[in-house]
């Protein structure tokens, strides 16, 4: 196994005194998709975003090519404010509500953060071949409220890649999709992932998680409780609650 | 942040730029002397004059002349409250106040004052078919109106019965709410009453003159060498006689005046300044008359409403910077900063900004801080409106969605570009309807500054409507142009308003 680009130790955090991550445990090789499963509310959507450090964490830490985020009582909060905005910038984050900017258009969705960031002065060109991977050349000019939500996730996940991220972290970027939608923007997640792309994605969709992701980590209780590639996962479960979960999931009509 | 920058740097000059509207070149060699005096229902004293409303008439308009001829100076002409005179010569407005201020003991403590230009008494006037008030007893238990800060207010304070007093800032009104039935009388110095009551068939006066009234030309305790010219100056005009031509000019020459200067109680001259203001005053003008003078007027107006746009778009200009920064520093500062901020808006918000007006103006020269009449405005203004400004902006801030700027800050922004590339421009389309409404609140609140000697459109509507005992057409006139400056803005509004309702 090559070393790892991300790697998560102990990582624990509390919410009015309960504990939502309760000593995880992670290790992300590069070109990786990792599928984080689990019962809503096991904390797999606390931890990504601990990952880039929209979270903080209480103990633990969270390493990212060779930059780590602890808590901020223990590294100080600017140096850990410095540290979040190094793990940031090779990190693109893609939210199951999309988060596309009303006031700008698809294009200045895309192009923003290069020019703010960056200081990129012609940041349309790399935008625009951006928009045509995702198949929304046309829309380049529209604003998100004129698209539908595939097309504005199509476009979320184009604006992350326009930082050049070395990983991507989903947070169930197909929930609050049509059903009807939601296989053009795993298909795009199938494309960065024949091109190398590093991602994490918490999910709910456990047919992508099979066909695609090369480990597959069920969460639950704010821990890792079973990690391993689909089949070992999905056919031969371990542990109890894997099995319970997979059993409750499979009677779901979902 | 550019646009701050440049906002600060608009701010500044704007402010540079105050004091050269204001400056005057000044031709003479020698100062001008600078005269405070309030013109708004101003006759006999100094108002505008209605055959001309570009220039000044009165008897003290022409002593004033007079005495700063003796100077060798020119005399320039400030307005001021009546109630504010006092206070505005002690801040230096001007260097004299000439406007009827009577000679008393506890002014004296605050200012200097020449010998008296003119002597004369109290009278009451009352209602045409009034028969149970005949003499001053009389008023025992009666509504009786006065001008406010006056010696005639004093003197019926210490009336040794109970009555009540109703006080009034322009005479006029005192005397129309007379002859409406308001109160039942008026008891006002003599050549007031000779004014304002004497041309109105139903009015009357009653009883004897009481009291003893002694206006002199007031001057700063300090200004001594001042105060010594002036009284060397006076002392000339009365022996040379021209001070009797002018008080019989205005027909107020009478014998306490006579005996106070040692001259002939007779009249010598025409009175044809007072039958010049008698006939403007009762002579019925024709419609075709009547539009031909509110045409004349529109220059007056036009000034008064430029002054007032250019107090509320500097002072708008104003409460945005303040508002916004107060916002800022109360969402993203440190405890004490955000609590500091909320104190500042709540004192601003909860106290009337006429209050404020008056501290900053009258009130922070006690302490050493001397502001300009259009500062004063607009930084009363701005600091007023800047703290409502502040709630709407921090309601604009908080009303973009959180996940904006997480989403901004994945992408690697920093939370001041976050705020100003992603949470700012979505906040401007929520905020612009109520900001735009508060310019129109803030332009007419704006007349509120004219308590501060700034002579905008309201006080000009003011000085117009009782220079032509016309409060019915000229406040028309005035409302209508408040409409028009208001009206572009109304629009902006509506057009805002439906920007920001149109779906993202």
């Amino acid at each position: 196994m090559a070393p790892a680009i991300l790697q998560a130790r102990q990582v624990r955090r509390e919410f009015n005194g309960k504990p939502v991550l309760d000593g995880i445990d992670l290790e992300v090789s590069p070109g990786d998709l990792i599928a984080i499963i689990g019962p809503s509310g096991c904390g797999k959507s606390t931890f990504l975003r601990c990952m880039n450090g929209l979270e903080t964490i209480d103990s633990g830490v969270v390493s990212v090519h060779g930059t780590d985020l602890r808590s901020p009582k223990e590294m100080g909060a600017s140096e850990f404010a410095r540290s979040a905005q190094i793990v940031r910038s090779k990190m693109g984050m893609v939210f199951q509500s999309f988060n596309l900017f009303p006031h700008l258009t698809i294009l200045q969705n895309l192009t923003m953060a290069p020019r703010v960031v960056k200081g990129e002065l012609a940041p349309e060109i790399g935008a625009r071949k951006l928009l045509e991977k995702v198949g929304l050349s046309e829309k380049a000019d529209r604003f998100p409220r004129e698209l539908s939500g595939g097309q504005k996730q199509r476009a979320a996940i184009a604006r992350a890649l326009a930082m050049n991220p070395e990983i991507m972290l989903y947070d169930e970027p197909t929930s609050a999709l049509d059903p009807a939608l939601v296989q053009e923007v795993l298909s795009v997640m199938k494309a960065l992932d024949n091109d190398g792309m590093t991602q994490i994605v918490v999910t709910h969709e456990m047919r992508f998680a099979r066909e695609v992701a090369d480990r597959v980590a069920f969460v639950d209780r704010g821990r890792v409780v079973e990690i391993g590639t689909p089949e070992e996962v999905f056919d031969h479960p371990k542990n109890v609650r894997t099995r319970d979960f997979l059993k409750h999931l499979s009677k779901d009509p979902r | 942040m550019n646009r701050s920058v440049l906002a600060a740097i608009l701010f500044a000059l704007t402010f540079s730029f105050v004091p050269e509207l204001f400056a005057q070149a000044s031709l003479a060699e020698l100062p001008p002397l600078r005269w405070g005096a309030d013109v708004e229902s101003g006759a006999p004293f100094a108002f505008k004059d209605p055959n001309d409303p570009d220039k000044l008439a009165g008897f003290e308009v022409e002593i004033v002349e007079a005495v700063a001829a003796k100077l060798g100076r020119r005399a320039v002409f400030v307005q001021n409250n009546w109630e504010g005179l006092v206070e505005g010569l002690k801040r230096g407005d001007y260097d004299v106040a000439i406007n009827g201020i009577e000679i008393t003991s506890d002014r004296k403590q605050v200012i200097t004052f020449s010998s008296p230009y003119y002597v004369t008494s109290e009278v009451l006037t009352v209602r045409i078919d009034e028969n149970r008030i005949s003499k001053v007893a009389d008023i025992q238990g009666k509504r009786v109106g006065t001008l406010a800060a006056s010696l005639a207010q004093r003197l019926l304070a210490q009336l040794p019965f109970p009555m009540e007093t109703v006080t009034y800032s322009e005479e006029i009104h005192a005397y129309n709410d007379l002859e409406i039935g308001r109160i039942d009388a008026v008891f006002l110095d003599e050549p007031i009453a000779l004014y304002y009551a004497g041309p109105n068939k139903k009015l009357k006066q009653v009883g004897e003159p009481v009291g003893r009234l002694e206006y002199g030309i007031a001057s700063r305790l300090e200004d001594r060498e001042l105060a010594i010219q002036v009284e060397r100056a006076l002392d000339e005009i009365v022996k040379n006689g021209t001070l009797k031509k002018i008080l019989e000019r205005w027909a107020l020459w009478n014998s306490l005046s006579a005996e106070a200067f040692k001259q002939d109680a007779r009249a010598a001259t025409e009175p044809v300044a007072y039958n010049a203001f008698i006939d403007s005053v009762t002579r019925s003008i024709t419609l075709g008359e009547r539009l031909e003078r509110y045409a004349s007027f529109l220059p007056l107006l036009a000034k008064g409403a430029w002054m007032t746009l250019a107090i509320s778009v500097v002072s708008m200009a104003l409460a945005v910077v303040v508002g916004l920064l107060t916002a800022l520093g109360r969402l993203y500062g440190p405890r004490f900063l955000s609590f500091l901020l909320s104190a500042y808006i709540e004192v601003f918000r909860g106290t009337p900004l006429l209050i404020q007006l008056f501290l900053l103006f009258y009130g922070l020269p006690h302490i050493g801080i001397r502001l300009e009449p259009f500062t004063a405005a607009v930084i009363g203004l701005g600091l007023n409106y800047g703290a409502s400004e502040a709630e709407n902006y921090r309601a604009g801030i908080q009303s973009v969605p959180r996940e904006q700027g997480e989403a901004a800050r994945a992408l690697g922004l920093t939370q001041v570009q976050s705020l100003r590339y992603v949470v700012l421009p979505q906040a401007v389309r929520v905020v612009m309807p109520p900001v735009t409404n508060d310019f129109i609140a803030l332009l007419k609140d704006s007349s509120l500054v004219s308590v501060i000697t700034m002579v905008e459109l309201t006080s000009t509507y003011g000085q117009l409507a009782s220079t032509y005992f016309d409060y019915m057409g000229i406040g028309l006139l005035t409302a209508a142009v408040y409409f028009l400056i208001g009206l572009p803005f109304v629009r902006l509004a509506k057009r805002f308003d439906r920007l920001a309702n149109a779906p993202h």
